[in-house]
């Protein structure tokens, strides 16, 4: 590959494939392969709870500085152990049963919830060599694995045998299935743009050039129609109305407690984190450096900086807008937020895929327009 | 709709969203308003005016102002109050009424001030040490009078003076024993909520002297 002309002092490569050769001596394929794949799942697991523990400290920063206020501040420097200690809580309190509920849809949909985020979770590339499994339909499976968390939350919703619960999965059914539509759209459009689905192209054809720059109009409207569809998607910022807490006291995991709330806590944060991750990966270039075509010094030193800090970074600048769109707009009314999937985004966002594929085909991209500067081969 | 008013209303949304966030902005980077309180106690501003913990102020001479005339604790609406006078003899052979003991109680009060409003020589204040949790309830009940403490003469020859020294040595013995009883007698008030009013009643008429009257007309001057 071309990256290996730069020196990475930082990059985990040489860990992963060290284990690997390590592994691969000392045991039958099959053995390898499997304890490889048991690896993989801790580390994804592990990395999950720590990404939303932390996720959980930042956003209750952030949010507290955006009101003047502190935040937590109590337990540990600065609060840091704040959602451990909220996290063993959790781990600690009852479960309780609700009479007449559907006990078993009732247990099942918190996992249905976690499993899809997890999934989703996967294919994420994180850097260089740090992807679970890197599909050639990465985009799609991301698509399609996010979308399976509806199902828990109306089945949380239904099993509940509550009425606020009930209100707010139908109100969560009609926005995921609706903005699920627009966020696919945009995606769409970027892979018209790239020619690829899977993770690793998308982020080697962003050498040079961002796909949220080389589609130049029409990827910036994907990009924002993305984000939009993203915080309707995991039920945040303006368009929280499925637990809107005024109206539905928690919307459809009311009746949850204990672990079983946390998996939906837990899922929530984690699928914002996932939604900037995959826009990370599909607009602004994933885990790669930036690189300038002929500023060889440059593009070395940018190099040294590890590839999962240029992810974890760009995914940090998203998260932070999502914050900021989150405590700066009203919560939407449902026929508003209808209005705006149904009669805003998804017209447009078709009018630009058609755009973007008239972009493409003329070779109007920036890449196209001056092949010399960005074009990555 | 026409499409003219559908492009310009998206470009009016974006607007006053982008409107929306730089204020949030703003709001990010401005000064937290947040009272680390444990923390901040030396810069900590409480208003004047806050009424927390009555108190009786004492000069450097151990001296007070409070005579004993029981308006403070005619004008308690709930029974805080409690003053004891006692009688003393004076060396030129008259009798004077001085004060015992000034109790207040600090969990029965409502912190109405006026008791406060109404004392004739202005002998308690409320303070702002707000801080008056403690873990045991008989600590609620302060003694507002200092130990030894005497009446503030108004600018007496030094004969008048030597007098209440005599008897503070005494007071030091006597009010002991005195000071235990109201404290359980305030108790007993407490505990037994609905007679609260009829016992108070009874107390001001034993130990209280001062026709009501001037109590009003000062109530009028004082205020």
């Amino acid at each position: 590959m071309l990256l290996l002309n730069y020196s990475q002092p930082l990059e985990l490569s040489g860990i992963i494939e060290s284990v690997d050769t390590f592994l691969r001596t000392n045991m039958s394929p099959g053995w390898a392969t499997f304890v490889e794949g048991v690896i993989v799942c801790v580390a994804i697991l592990a990395l999950y709870c720590i990404i939303a523990l932390a996720l959980i400290y930042i956003e209750r920063k952030i949010t507290a500085f955006f009101q003047a206020r502190l935040g937590p501040n109590r337990l540990g420097p600065y609060g840091v152990i704040q959602s451990i200690a909220d996290m063993v809580k959790i781990l600690i309190k009852e479960i309780i049963h609700i009479n007449r509920s559907d006990k078993f849809l009732f247990y099942a949909a918190p996992f249905f919830v976690i499993v899809s985020s997890f999934l989703a979770f996967g294919v994420i590339p994180f850097g260089i060599d740090l992807q679970a499994i890197d599909f050639n339909i990465g985009v799609f499976f991301y698509t399609a694995a996010s979308s399976i968390g509806i199902i828990g939350v109306l089945l949380a919703g239904w099993s509940s045998n509550n009425k606020y619960s009930m209100l707010g999965a139908m109100r969560s059914g009609a926005q995921f299935v609706s903005y699920e539509l627009s966020a696919g759209f945009a995606l769409m459009t970027i892979v018209v743009l790239s020619g690829t689905m899977q993770f690793s192209e998308l982020v080697e054809g962003q050498r040079y050039c961002w796909n949220l720059f080389n589609g130049h109009i029409s990827s910036i409207i994907a990009f924002i129609i993305f984000m939009i569809s993203g915080h309707a998607e995991t039920n945040r910022g303006p368009f929280d109305l499925p637990e809107a807490e005024s109206e539905l006291t928690a919307g459809y995991h009311t009746e949850y407690s204990g672990l079983t709330f946390g998996f939906f806590y837990l899922a929530e944060y984690l699928n914002m984190f996932i939604y900037c991750s995959i826009a990370t990966t599909v607009f602004l270039g994933g885990w790669m450096p930036i690189q300038i075509p002929g500023l060889d010094a440059l593009n070395e030193v940018m190099w040294y900086i590890p590839s999962y800090v240029w992810f974890f970074g760009k995914t940090g600048l998203l998260i932070f807008l999502s914050l900021w769109v989150r405590w700066s707009f009203p919560r939407l009314r449902i026929d508003h937020l209808l209005n705006l999937e149904w009669k805003y985004l998804l017209p447009i966002n078709l009018v630009n895929l058609l755009v973007m594929v008239v972009i493409v085909l003329t070779d109007t991209s920036l890449a196209g327009l001056f092949p010399s500067l960005l074009a990555t081969n | 709709m026409s499409f003219s008013k559908y492009i310009s209303g998206i470009f009016k949304a974006l607007k006053s969203l982008i409107g929306g966030m730089r204020e949030t902005w703003k709001e990010l980077w401005t000064k937290k308003v947040t009272m680390q309180y444990p923390e901040n106690r030396k810069t900590l501003v409480i208003s004047d005016r806050w009424r927390s913990e009555l108190i009786m102020p004492h000069d450097e001479n151990n001296e007070h102002a409070c005579t004993a005339c029981g308006i403070c604790m005619m004008n308690c609406p709930n029974g805080t109050i409690t003053v004891t006078p006692k009688m003393i003899e004076t060396e030129d052979g008259k009798k004077k009424k001085i004060l015992d003991t000034h109790i207040w109680n600090y969990g029965t009060c409502t912190f109405c001030n006026l008791c406060v409003i109404t004392c004739p020589s202005n002998a308690i204040i409320f303070n702002n040490d707000f801080e008056g949790a403690v873990f045991n309830k008989s600590k609620l009940i302060h003694q507002l009078n200092h130990e030894g403490s005497k009446l503030r003469e108004k600018k007496k020859e030094p004969v008048a003076v030597k007098t209440p020294t005599t008897t503070s040595s005494d007071s030091t013995a006597t009010p002991a024993t005195n000071k235990d009883e109201i404290i359980s007698k305030v108790k007993e008030n407490n505990s037994l909520t609905a007679s609260v009013g009829g016992n108070d009643s009874t107390n001001v008429e034993k130990t209280v002297e001062q026709p009501k009257q001037t109590n009003n007309n000062k109530d009028k001057t004082n205020e």
